[in-house]
């Protein structure tokens, strides 16, 4: 690990009235690492991000960003970010490329520059044929490259994505993916909130996982497989009979046995073996499919299959 | 390189630049349609009853006029606009993601207003006079008096914009403060003319204090130190609403 990393959180907390939604998390992001915050609606990702983004107070605990302190240095420290919000902050009014050259100028970047960027950045998320549309009739996939166009033209050391590709089609979610992979490369730092497992595992080298305000679990993505699932998962499908009858009959099958409405996972580290023995124990499966633990199986399994809202 | 406020003036002069055309247009018809309806039509009953001594009415209004119509102005930029840059264009949002301080925020708007404002008011001078509704020199400040009441209209309207969560409020402001204001500030008749009770509306509300100041310029006219206690009156407005509009954005915008 390079030494001092660039985002320090200690205790961080963020109160809105009574209601806490970030309850004292610890993170570090380093030089060059894609860092990503998991976690159901609600677990205060997005609280975090404004936090790092120095535009929201902590309430408590110390932060400190690329080695400065948000409340006394914040437009230093946001000269050297890029932030693509949850929700799009587009000027539908103005074309795509201005809305891209007018921002420029907030970081002081002479007009010139800023044309040469916009046409530079927009080849880059593929809105330059675009460029001189409004942003107003733009599909969301459209809006959002635009907007991840848009944390960059700053060319920042640190860019701050909240969920940056909710909403999108597949095709838009991988040339997003694709685009943000490149920065990675050219050694900026990324720090995401997602909802998509696959994302996370795709674009993450550490993640966290919060669940109401809290750090739950954190790791590569293939470290918290490892230690939250076991390596494969057994789906069973038993269309005529009480699940949980079947379930019973599942006992010591591997490392855990979660019961579903329509099916049982069957966590094992080895799942054909496991599937052998559900057949031994004369058990008869309408369906059987064994898969790598993924993500999706850690996240659940740390934070509930319940609705928290 | 530029201070950050100019950058927020840029972002608000690019987005004029697709509406200009209207506003300018707008800018000449209304004076033209005050000179007619006023100068032509109404004025010369008013002349006929003789109230205002020598003085046309016509000549009379237009500092008045210029005054309410900078107040309008600033109100229509500064009350829907600001609203839906926090509620659905999101735009301040965007902009303290940005290293800009809130002070440029309000400041870049507050701005973009003088210069519609004055550049307004500077039409309806330049008409006007060609109408010879003016009496001197001391006219050319008019524009500026007008910027003054613009940011004294527009700062608290900003604050009050910055605090809303839903659509509706302005319509009433406009019902029972804007055109009341215009009626009964000093604009179509003197404010002595009004019940002794109602007289304090009108000496506390920035439009009369502007008029007054547009009046004794458009006839050379006046003592300095009221003047000077008119303008300091506006640049008080000035001071607290940019003051309180900086309260209300952080408030919004930082949490
Ligand atoms: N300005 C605010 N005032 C009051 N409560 C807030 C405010 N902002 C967020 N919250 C609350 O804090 C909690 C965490 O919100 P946050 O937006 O950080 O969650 P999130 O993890 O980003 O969720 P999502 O996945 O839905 O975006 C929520 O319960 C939310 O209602
Ligand atoms: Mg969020």
């Amino acid at each position: 690990m390079p030494d001092e990393p660039l985002i320090r959180a200690r205790g961080l907390v963020k109160r809105f009235g009574d209601f806490t939604a970030v309850d004292g998390i610890d993170v570090d992001v380093h030089k060059g690492e894609a860092f990503g915050f998991l976690g159901p609606n609600g677990a205060g990702k997005s609280s975090t991000m404004r936090m790092i983004g120095c535009v929201s107070t902590p309430t408590g605990g110390t932060l400190r960003i690329l080695d400065l302190d948000p409340t006394r240095d914040g437009p230093a420290i946001r000269a050297r970010l890029g932030v693509c919000p949850q929700q799009d902050s587009l000027d539908p009014e103005l074309t795509v490329r201005q809305n891209l050259t007018t921002y420029a100028r907030y970081f002081g970047v002479s007009r010139r520059t800023a044309r040469a960027r916009a046409a530079e950045l927009l080849e880059f998320v593929q809105l330059g044929e675009r460029a001189t549309s409004k942003v107003e009739p733009l599909s969301g996939g459209m809006k959002r490259r635009l907007t991840i166009a848009r944390a960059l033209v700053n060319e920042p050391e640190i860019v701050l994505l909240d969920e940056p590709t909710t909403g999108l089609d597949p095709q838009a979610r991988h040339l997003v993916w694709e685009r943000l992979f490149r920065l990675k490369q050219q050694g900026v730092t990324l720090v995401l909130t997602t909802h998509y497992m696959d994302e996370a595992e795709q674009l993450c080298d550490r993640l966290v996982v919060m669940d109401d305000g809290k750090i739950v679990a954190e790791g590569s993505p293939r470290a918290l497989i490892e230690e939250h699932s076991s390596r494969e998962v057994v789906e069973l499908r038993f269309p005529d009979e009480a699940l949980d009858a079947v379930a019973g009959k599942l006992d010591c099958l591997g490392e855990r046995v979660e019961v579903l409405p329509d099916r049982i996972l069957l966590y094992a580290d080895d799942g054909d073996a496991a599937a052998a023995e559900v057949h031994r124990r004369g058990l008869v499966p309408a369906g059987v499919l064994v898969r790598r633990s993924t993500l999706e199986d850690v996240f659940l399994h740390l934070t509930g299959r319940t609705l928290v809202d | 390189m530029a201070h950050p406020t100019l950058a927020v003036l840029e972002f608000n002069l690019e987005g004029y630049r697709r509406t200009w055309r209207g506003s300018v247009l707008s800018s000449f018809v209304l004076p033209i349609l005050f000179v007619i309806g006023f100068g032509l039509s109404v004025g010369s009953f008013v002349d006929a009853g003789g109230r205002l001594g020598g003085v046309s009415y016509l000549d009379y209004i237009v500092p008045g006029m210029i005054a309410s119509t900078a107040m309008q102005v600033a109100f229509g930029e500064s009350s829907w606009p600001v609203m839906s840059k926090f509620l659905w264009i999101r735009t301040y949002h965007a902009m303290v993601a940005a290293p800009l301080r809130i002070a440029d925020i309000v400041g870049g708007d507050l701005l973009f207003i003088l210069l519609r404002v004055v550049s307004a008011s500077a039409v309806f001078v330049a008409i006007t006079a060609i109408f010879g509704a003016l009496h001197s020199a001391w006219a050319i400040t008019v524009p500026l008096v007008a910027g003054l009441l613009g940011l004294a209209t527009a700062a608290p309207i900003f604050a009050y914009a910055a605090r809303l969560e839903v659509d509706g409020y302005f319509p009433l402001l406009q019902r029972f403060v804007v055109i009341p204001m215009s009626l009964f500030a000093g604009v179509f008749f003197p404010v002595e003319s009004l019940p002794v009770g109602l007289r304090p509306l009108a000496y506390v509300s920035p439009l009369w204090h502007a008029v007054e100041v547009c009046r004794s310029a458009t006839f050379g006219t006046g003592d300095i130190y009221p003047i000077v206690g008119h303008l300091g009156y506006l640049a008080l407005w000035v001071v607290g609403g940019f003051w309180l509009a900086r309260l209300s954005f952080r408030r919004r915008l930082i949490g």
